[in-house]
């Protein structure tokens, strides 16, 4: 079961461009980059996004397709394609930023969620750095207790923690029976790992809670300590 | 009087004459609070219709209007096709296989692509789009219908009220699509998705026989 990844745009540069950018943190996952009318312009093509829908529905999946869009009339013409599509019911439209929204559902895809899973990643996507802390202004680990497992790490590869390798972390851990913060964040958010901006020489605290806490702190641990295979 | 796929292919046929002759006047109303295309692709789209109309003649006005439809999403490229698109698309439904629309048919068209307007777009009455022609036209055709109208009144209310209602888009603020982005100094305008459809509902009563420029 695998889940197509969709994106529909008034630009097929930005469609494909999206695309281009996801797939390098989720290489086995199948995307469909629908952008501009049939005729080159700017604009949205209600037949190519039902085709697009199609082919997604009978290659990519077993579990659906999570589709992102962007301006109103992307949004309203993936509604009109899923209502004209033969299984509408496996078609999830994510109300989620079109770039990081679709970064967060292909290393969801990557990493084995099925549709539901993948739709709430990307929906989960928030900007700027208050998401790693709630109303009271306290990392979300706070008042859960003490974790199972944890550990801190420090960042050995040049570039820190840039994308590819949030993306690694984010997989992983989205594939472990396990709930588990770094630096306080979501573990199995690409987009708030990201947004740590830890550097070389920067530390990792993870913090695991759940069955497979020690395979977690383990996995980021060994990505550390391997630089994420850039060095 | 009933109407049948003549109307249909009429309508659509004087839809599209409308959309080329008013094609400046949308582009320049959509110009002031949108991103002035919607001239150009209400013709580019009403062409497509007619395209497609020669090709595959249509045997039931439902029929009519899917092509419509279909063509509308495929060819208009803004938010305005799958807005007309799922209008055409709901009233066809809603017709379904009948050869002849009377009153009661019609006002049950009417008010299946008004819905299918407002659940597409999410906007309400008063928030400065094609809602606030399509509504009053929907009220009014059912008025008509409730006083045993025939189709033909049902038609020629529903044009007037949408004229009507385009011009009380004037002093709104736009609350949905682009135009909402200018927040109030999207007042003083006329809404241009509201003038096209106030524009095809007259096309409508004028394929069914009523004279052209008096729905009052």
């Amino acid at each position: 079961m695998t889940v197509g990844l969709v994106v529909v745009s008034h630009s097929r540069k930005i469609a494909e461009g999206a695309v281009e950018l996801a797939a390098q943190m989720a290489p086995d996952v199948k995307f469909y980059a629908v952008g501009g009318t049939a005729d080159g312009r700017i604009g949205t093509d209600l037949e190519k996004t039902i085709a697009a829908f199609e082919s997604g529905l009978t290659e990519a999946s077993g579990d659906g397709l999570v589709v992102l869009a962007d301006l109103g009339s992307a949004v309203m013409t993936a509604e009109s394609a899923t209502e004209f599509c033969t299984e509408p019911d496996k078609v999830l439209l994510a109300d989620a930023p079109l770039v990081e929204g679709l970064v967060a559902a292909a290393v969801a895809t990557q990493g084995g969620a099925l549709a539901a899973a993948v739709k709430a990643a990307a929906e989960s996507v928030r900007f700027g750095p208050e998401t790693a802390f709630d109303a009271a202004g306290s990392p979300p680990s706070q008042g859960k207790g003490e974790p199972a497992e944890s550990g801190e790490f420090e960042l050995i590869n040049p570039m820190g923690m840039h994308a590819r390798p949030a993306a690694k972390i984010a997989g992983g851990l989205a594939g472990l029976d396990v709930e588990a913060t770094v630096n306080g964040v979501d573990g199995t958010s690409v987009m708030e790992l990201m947004s740590l901006a830890v550097g070389q020489g920067g530390k990792l605290k993870v913090e695991a809670r759940g069955k497979d806490s020690s395979k977690a702190v383990d996995y980021v641990r060994r990505l550390v300590e391997q630089g994420f295979g850039e060095i | 009087m009933d109407l049948g796929v003549d109307w249909a292919v009429q309508w659509l046929t004087l839809s599209a004459r409308l959309m080329s002759e008013h094609r400046e006047e949308l582009i320049a109303l959509d110009r002031a609070i949108g991103d002035s295309d919607h001239g150009e692709n209400m013709d580019r789209g009403f062409r497509a219709v007619i395209e497609k109309l020669g090709q595959t003649p249509p045997e039931t006005p439902g029929a009519a209007l899917k092509l419509a439809a279909m063509a509308l999403m495929s060819k208009v490229g803004g938010a305005a096709g799958p807005l007309y698109g799922t209008a055409y698309l709901r009233a066809a439904t809603s017709l379904g296989e009948l050869a002849e629309i009377d009153a009661a048919a019609l006002a049950g068209a009417l008010t299946a692509a008004r819905d299918g307007i407002v659940a597409r777009g999410k906007a309400e009455l008063g928030d400065k789009t094609m809602v606030d022609a399509w509504s009053p036209a929907v009220e009014a055709a059912d008025e008509v219908l409730a006083d045993g109208g025939d189709a033909v009144a049902v038609l020629a209310a529903a044009a007037e009220a949408a004229e009507v209602g385009a011009v009380t888009t004037d002093p709104l603020i736009a609350r949905k699509g682009r135009a909402s982005y200018l927040g109030e100094r999207s007042a003083g305008h006329r809404d241009p998705g509201a003038v096209s459809s106030a524009l095809l509902l007259r096309a409508a009563a004028t394929a069914a026989g009523f004279p052209e420029g008096s729905a009052e």
